[in-house]
C-alpha cells in the first residue's frame, strides 16, 4: 500500500543523504521524497511516499526512528490527513490548442502562470491522483514539459507533528 | 564542565576529549592529514598509541579491546586510503554492535570537495556502516562532538561512530570545555522494558509446555550474562546461543544445549522448532540462525522477544510479545517478579520436554572419528581447552576453524569469545587477540585461525613484535579455505575453484623472521604435548605460531544446507 511518511530531522548537511541511504541501502521503494527547512531553521521536514506492505513500512517507521539525525517520523496514513503536490507543465498553445488548453486549466483548477507565443505554463496543485488525472486529461502531443514537487502532507485537525 | 582558560590547537582539545573519556588505547596509523593529532599524541602519556601495521587492523583490534572490555575503542586514521582500509573493520564492528569511535583526518576544510591529495569522501563511505558519523569543520565543535561520538556509540544498541577532522581544524585555536552531559532531541534509546509485556511474558514462559530460550550477542554486550542466568536456573529452562552469544549463558551447563544455527547441535537446533514458547534474549533471528524462515514458522510457536533495538523485533520473524528495552533491565525485572510473585510452573510438562531434549542430545552430534594418521582439527580445540583450563580468551577468523573453535571449547564467561559473527570477515583473528591481549596482559590469549584467514592480516605479527604480545595461534592448516571447499564437496559436485591454498609459506619460518617462536606439529601424537609447550612458563613472554597440519578434507557438522529449514540437518552420522 501507499503511504506517506512525513519526518522532521535536524537540518544538517548530511541527514538527507542518510535518509536516502537507508532506502537503497534496504530496497525500499521511493515515489517521492521532498524535504525543506520548517519555520524552525534547526529543522528540516521532510516527505516521503513509499509503498509495501505492512511489515515492510512498520520496518521503515523503525529504521528512520534509528537514524540519529531524525527527530519525530509520523506515518500520516495512520489517520486522517491532506496531501498536496505542485506541478507546472508546459504545454502547446497555439491554434485549436489555445482554447483547449485554457478549458482544461479552469477545469482543473490551474492558473496559467506565463504565456508565450506557442506555449502556456500552468501552475496545478491537488492530490497525486489530481495532477495525474490532469496529465491524462491532455493531448500527449501538447506536452513540451512537467515538472512535479513531490506530495507533501499534513495531518488533519489537531494530528500536528512537532518538537 | 572541564574547562581550560588556554587557546589550544585542535589536535590538543581532541587529545583532552580522550583523557575525558578515560581512554588507555588508541588503534592508529598516522599520515598527513593526522599529522598535528600525533604531534600532540607525542606529547601527551595518559593513553597508550598502538602502532598496528594495516588501518583495518586498528580498527579490529579497538573492536576487540571493546569486547573483550566492555569500554569503547577507538582508532586513529589518516584521510584517504587511511579511512577507506579503515572500512572493512568498521562494518565488522557495526554487524557485531560494537561500539568504537574511529577518528580520521581529512583534508583542509578549504580543500574538501577538489580532489585533494589524499581526499576521500569518509562521512559518504562508511554513512551504512556506522551508526553515526560526524565531519567537524569547527574547533569549536571538536570537545561537544567528541562527548556525543563517545555516547552515541556507547548507549543503546552500541555501534561504531566515525568523526571525520579537517586538517586545519585541528590546528586552529580554541578554548577546551568538555560537557558533562549531552543532550540529543533526537536520540533517546529506551531501557527500561513494558512492565505488562515483562508480565506477559513470564506467564508464557512458565504455563509452557516447552519453553526454549535462544541467547544472543545482546545478553554480553548488554553485560546481562549475570541475569540471564538467574532466570533460566529460577525457571529451569534449556538454553541455547547464537554465535554471538557463546558464554553468555556458561557452556558447561547442564541446561546449556549449544549452539544453534547453521553449525548448531543436533539438541538445541531441534529444541529451537519443537518448542511452544521461545524466549529470544539480545538475538536477532539471523539467516544463520533459524535457517530458512517459512520452514521456522511451520511449526506454531508463540515468540517473546526482548532487544534494545525496536527494528529488531518483527524484522524477519513475526514477534508475539515484543519487549523493547535493555536486556539487563528486562531480565532484571524478569528476576524479581519472579522472586515476588513465585509463579507456578508446568514442571510435569518441563520435565517431559527435558526428556525429549536428552533423547536429542544422545546422538551425540558432535561426535567425530579420532584418527591416529591425520590431526583431527576438532582435535586440537579440545586439547587446546584442555590445556587452557577453558579459561582463555578465544578469538578466531573465519570459517571451519570459526565453526569447531565454537563447538568445541564451550566458554564459561562473556566476553570471552571473540570473532566476527555479522559480517564474517576473514583476518580479523591476529588483530582481534592484539586487542584482547592489551586489555588483559596477564591473560592467556588464543587466535584459531586457517591459514588462508591467517594471511589477511598476517603483517601484525610484526606489532605483536613491537606491543610484546604473547599471543598464542592455532594455525588449523588444512591447505584449503575449508569452509569454501566444504561448500563446494557438498553443493558443487566436488568442483574445488580456486580453494586450494598453493604456495603457502612456511608458517614456522615466517614467525620467526617477525622474532617470534614457530611450532609446526604434523602428527595428532604430538598435538597436547606442544600445546603444553606453547603455553608453558617458558614461552609465556612469546608469541607462539602454531601450525597443526590438519586433516584436508574433515567438515563441520552439524550442517543446515543454505535454504534448509532447522531440523533439516545433516549429521556426520548420516555420511
Ligand atoms: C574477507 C573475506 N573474504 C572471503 C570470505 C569467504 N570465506 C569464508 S570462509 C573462507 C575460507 C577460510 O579459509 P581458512 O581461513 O583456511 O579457514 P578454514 O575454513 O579452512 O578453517 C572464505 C574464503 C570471507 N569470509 N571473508
Amino acid at each position: 500500500m501507499r503511504h506517506i511518511i512525513s519526518l522532521l530531522m535536524e537540518n544538517e548537511s548530511g541527514a538527507l543523504s542518510r535518509v536516502a541511504g537507508l532506502f537503497s541501502a534496504r530496497g525500499y521503494n521511493i515515489e517521492s521524497l521532498t524535504v525543506a527547512p520548517t519555520e524552525d531553521p534547526t529543522l528540516s521536514r521532510m516527505t516521503i511516499v513509499t509503498s509495501g506492505s505492512d511489515e515492510v513500512i512498520e520496518q521503515i517507521i523503525k529504521q528512520l526512528n534509528k537514524l540519529i539525525d531524525v527527530v519525530k517520523v509520523l506515518d500520516l496514513n495512520d489517520g486522517k490527513f491532506i496531501e498536496r503536490e505542485l506541478m507546472l507543465v508546459k504545454v502547446k498553445a497555439t491554434g485549436a490548442f489555445r482554447e483547449e488548453m485554457k478549458r482544461m486549466c479552469d477545469i482543473f483548477r490551474g492558473r496559467i502562470i506565463d504565456v508565450a507565443d506557442g506555449s502556456f505554463t500552468i501552475e496545478l496543485t491537488g492530490s497525486g491522483t489530481k495532477l495525474d488525472a490532469f496529465i491524462e486529461s491532455l493531448d500527449k502531443a501538447a506536452i513540451l514539459e512537467t515538472v512535479r514537487t513531490g506530495a507533501s502532507g499534513i495531518g488533519r485537525g489537531d494530528r500536528i507533528l512537532k518538537v | 564542565m572541564e574547562q581550560s582558560s588556554k587557546q589550544l590547537t585542535g589536535a590538543e582539545i581532541l587529545i583532552r576529549c580522550l583523557h575525558e573519556e578515560k581512554v588507555k588505547f588508541v588503534f592508529g596509523y598516522p599520515g598527513g592529514a593526522v599529522l598535528n593529532i600525533y604531534d600532540a599524541i607525542f606529547q601527551q602519556n595518559k593513553f597508550k598509541h598502538v602502532l598496528v601495521r594495516h588501518e583495518q587492523a586498528a580498527i579490529h583490534a579497538a573492536d576487540a579491546y571493546s569486547r573483550s572490555t566492555g569500554e569503547v575503542g577507538v582508532a586513529l586514521v589518516t584521510s584517504g586510503p587511511g579511512a577507506t582500509n579503515a572500512v572493512t573493520g568498521i562494518a565488522t564492528a557495526y554487524m557485531d554492535s560494537v561500539p568504537l569511535v574511529i577518528i580520521s583526518g581529512q583534508v583542509p576544510t578549504y580543500a574538501i570537495g577538489e580532489d585533494a591529495f589524499q581526499e576521500c569522501d569518509t562521512v559518504g563511505i562508511t554513512r551504512p556502516c556506522v551508526k553515526h558519523n560526524f565531519l567537524v569543520k569547527d574547533v569549536k565543535d571538536i570537545a561537544a562532538t567528541m562527548k556525543k561520538a563517545f555516547y552515541v556509540a556507547a548507549s543503546g544498541r552500541p555501534g561504531p561512530v566515525l568523526v571525520d577532522i579537517p586538517k586545519d581544524v585541528t590546528a586552529h585555536l580554541g578554548l577546551f570545555e568538555y560537557p558533562n552531559t549531552v543532550q540529543l532531541r533526537s536520540y533517546n534509546p529506551v531501557t527500561k522494558g513494558h512492565l505488562g509485556q515483562i508480565k506477559k511474558a513470564l506467564k508464557l514462559l512458565t504455563e509452557a509446555k516447552r519453553p526454549m530460550v535462544y541467547s544472543g550477542g545482546g545478553v554480553v554486550l548488554g553485560d546481562a550474562s549475570a541475569h540471564l542466568i538467574k532466570l533460566i536456573q529460577s525457571l529451569g529452562l534449556p538454553i541455547t546461543s547464537t554465535l554471538m552469544g557463546l558464554g553468555g549463558y556458561p557452556s558447561t551447563d547442564k541446561q546449556f544445549l549449544g549452539m544453534l544455527g547453521m553449525h548448531g547441535t543436533y539438541e538445541a537446533n531441534m529444541a529451537m522448532q519443537e518448542c511452544d514458547v521461545l524466549l529470544a534474549v539480545g538475538a536477532r533471528f539471523d539467516d544463520r540462525v533459524i535457517g530458512n524462515t517459512e520452514h521456522f514458522l511451520s511449526r506454531p510457536r508463540t515468540i517473546i522477544h526482548i532487544d534494545i533495538d525496536p527494528s529488531s523485533i518483527s524484522k524477519r520473524v513475526k514477534i508475539d510479545v515484543p519487549i523493547v528495552g535493555d536486556v539487563k533491565s528486562v531480565l532484571s525485572d524478569m528476576n524479581e517478579i519472579i522472586a515476588t510473585e513465585k509463579p507456578a510452573q508446568n514442571t510435569a510438562a518441563l520435565k517431559d520436554w527435558f526428556q525429549q531434549i536428552e533423547q536429542w542430545r544422545s546422538k551425540n552430534c558432535l561426535s567425530y572419528a579420532q584418527s591416529t594418521e591425520f590431526i583431527k582439527p576438532q582435535y586440537v580445540i579440545q586439547k587446546l581447552y584442555e590445556v587452557t583450563k577453558g579459561d582463555a580468551y578465544i578469538t578466531s577468523d573465519v570459517g571451519q576453524h570459526q565453526m569447531w573453535a565454537a563447538q568445541y571449547y564451550p566458554f564459561d564467561k562473556p566476553r570471552r569469545w571473540i570473532n566476527s559473527g555479522g559480517l564474517g570477515t576473514m583476518g580479523v583473528g591476529l588483530p582481534y587477540a592484539m586487542g584482547v591481549q592489551l586489555a588483559h596482559p596477564e591473560a592467556q590469549v588464543a587466535c584459531i585461525t586457517g591459514e588462508a584467514s591467517i594471511q589477511m592480516c598476517i603483517q601484525e605479527l610484526s606489532t605483536c613484535k613491537q606491543f610484546h604480545l604473547p599471543i598464542k595461534v592455532i594455525t588449523l592448516n588444512n591447505r584449503y579455505m575449508g569452509m569454501v571447499r566444504q561448500w563446494q564437496e557438498f553443493f558443487y559436485g566436488n568442483r574445488y575453484s580456486e580453494s586450494y591454498m598453493e604456495a603457502l609459506p612456511d608458517f614456522v619460518k615466517l614467525a620467526e623472521a617477525y622474532g617470534h617462536v614457530g611450532i609446526r606439529v604434523e602428527n595428532p601424537a604430538d598435538v597436547e604435548d606442544a600445546l603444553k609447550e606453547a603455553f608453558s612458563p617458558k614461552l609465556k613472554e612469546r608469541l607462539v605460531f602454531m601450525d597443526f597440519m590438519t586433516d584436508q578434507k574433515e567438515n563441520v557438522f552439524p550442517m543446515i544446507p543454505n535454504g534448509k529449514g532447522l531440523s533439516e540437518m545433516i549429521l556426520a552420522e548420516d555420511l
